[in-house]
């Protein structure tokens, strides 16, 4: 089967874990402290934060990809910022759609870590403080293990919507081999390009790819209550 | 569908045993004939106004708009304008699509259509010829030469992707003409259609671009940025043909339209809007 997928496309699946991966890494960095702090919060802030991070998920990508032209261009303020920085313009490069994925998939993984906080309550981390643990150590060693499956998932979903994106990538990418074009806009490209071949082989991996990733995010699940029983 | 229905009345008379089923059908053949009734008074009236469906490239957007709507008002007949990306617009003629006509943004795919049986054999016309042009948002870059591109002093150059857009395709054939293609290779980004091509050099985000003149012309001047005008005989014609589909072959509306696209009236918006002819 994977005879019939050419180096163009292989070019394109490596670019795309390549992107996932790095998106993923980032994302936890991210997400973990944010979603800490929205489980944790009373500001009246909370509601405005917890919604923009939700805006991705509801948003049409080419919403996201137009903004992401305009505010990445010459004239629009990350433009300028890393131009002034002697970055040149991050539109069609693999940092602008590592921006542009980051965006995408925030809810993804915000979400499940913040929902994991939250199912933990307050009292395992009242505990660690009356055995005197300062309030980094207790997060690192009581809240981010007992917020694993949330982590879990959220890593999952983050990798698996990053490998799905199209719309945003279509908008600031430019399609560039081995810079740009993922495996989403080839598949784009095949067929509108007629290569309907292609297109059916390059889609089978991105179906047997994703039925994959669920099915072990589900077992991954199973197993995570199961621990927690 | 008359002779039919005389024929199961008369056999239902014959058949009292099915008085329920008999008065369901008469009731159901009413129907029909109410039906039949309309439709021929409908017929009558398609002869003067009917509908055609058009399915246009993306490209061609501004001018069909205008063309439709002098088509409507010459002919009395109704035009239902669809817009979108060739390949895609024949991905969808090839899965059904109701279409009448296409109008496409290349020659190929209307002779695709009629190689597979869903276009109507000479049936397709080129009914405008698209014009490359060198262009960028920034009034000061190219002065209205080719001389930037063995310059080199750009950041991106933006193109249609050569195997989706017939301008991507003329880009390229430019490029390699003019010996400049190992200079713009590495600084080369692609544009889904010539649409999204434009929208990455008038953002800026690609300094220049390859796009159509009739992208950045409006009341026959350019009116932003600055441009190089691009000889046609650097490329091969970018002949955009329209075809008669299968689907509607035998719908006088449609015919009707093709014939309109080709008159004096169709010519002058096709120049207008920057195309060939």
């Amino acid at each position: 089967m994977l005879a019939h997928i050419d180096q163009e496309a292989w070019q394109a699946i490596g670019l795309t874990l390549e992107l996932a991966t790095v998106t993923t890494v980032v994302l936890l960095i991210l997400a973990t402290p944010l979603a800490w702090w929205l489980s944790q919060t009373q500001s009246t802030w909370r509601a405005a934060v917890s919604a923009l991070v939700t805006l991705p998920l509801v948003l049409p990508p080419t919403v996201l990809g137009f903004y992401l032209l305009v505010v990445l261009g010459p004239q629009g303020w990350l433009g300028m910022l890393t131009q002034s920085m002697g970055l040149g313009l991050l539109s069609f490069s693999f940092s602008g759609l590592l921006i542009g994925s980051v965006i995408f998939s925030l809810p993804f993984a915000v979400q499940p870590i913040q929902y994991a906080f939250q199912a933990m309550g307050r009292r395992p981390m009242e505990v660690a403080s009356t055995l005197r643990a300062t309030p980094l150590d207790a997060f690192f060693t009581v809240a981010l293990p007992m917020a694993k499956p949330g982590l879990l998932t959220a890593t999952v979903l983050s990798f698996a919507h990053t490998v799905g994106e199209f719309g945003v990538v279509l908008m600031i990418g430019g399609n560039i081999p081995g810079e740009t074009r993922v495996v989403s806009t080839q598949i784009y490209g095949h067929v509108e390009a007629m290569q309907y071949t292609q297109a059916h082989w390059l889609s089978g991996v991105m179906v047997v790819f994703s039925f994959t990733v669920l099915i072990a995010l589900a077992l991954l699940n199973k197993r995570s209550e199961q621990a927690a029983v | 569908m008359l002779v039919i229905h005389f024929k199961h009345s008369a056999f239902i008379d014959y058949v009292p045993i099915y008085t329920v089923l008999q008065q369901l059908f008469l009731r159901q053949l009413c129907t029909w004939r109410i039906q039949a009734a309309c439709s021929i008074a409908l017929c009558a009236f398609n002869v003067q106004a009917g509908e055609v469906r058009v399915a246009t490239a993306a490209n061609f957007t501004a001018p069909m708009k205008l063309i439709a709507t002098y088509f409507e008002r010459d002919t009395g007949h109704t035009a239902k304008l669809s817009f979108g990306a060739t390949g895609q617009l024949f991905a969808h003629i090839s899965h059904g699509a109701p279409f009448d006509v296409l109008i496409a943004a290349d020659e190929s795919t209307p002779q695709q259509l009629i190689a597979i049986g869903l276009g109507v054999a000479d049936s397709s016309f080129t009914y405008a010829i698209g014009t490359l042009v060198l262009w960028s948002a920034n009034p000061t870059l190219i002065n209205n030469s080719s001389q930037i591109l063995y310059s080199g002093k750009f950041g991106k150059i933006a193109i249609a992707s050569p195997t989706l857009a017939p301008y991507g395709l003329a880009a390229m054939q430019v490029i390699k003409q003019l010996g400049v293609t190992s200079m713009v290779t590495p600084k080369l980004v692609e544009g889904a259609s010539i649409g999204q091509t434009f929208q990455f050099v008038a953002s800026g985000n690609a300094s220049l671009g390859f796009v159509a003149l009739s992208q950045v012309r409006s009341n026959g001047v350019i009116q932003n940025g600055s441009a190089w005008m691009v000889p046609a005989n650097l490329h091969a014609p970018i002949r955009q043909d329209a075809v008669l589909l299968t689907a509607g072959k035998d719908n006088q509306a449609a015919k009707a339209f093709l014939t309109y696209l080709r008159s004096d009236t169709a010519a002058a918006v096709i120049r207008h809007f920057g195309y060939g002819l």
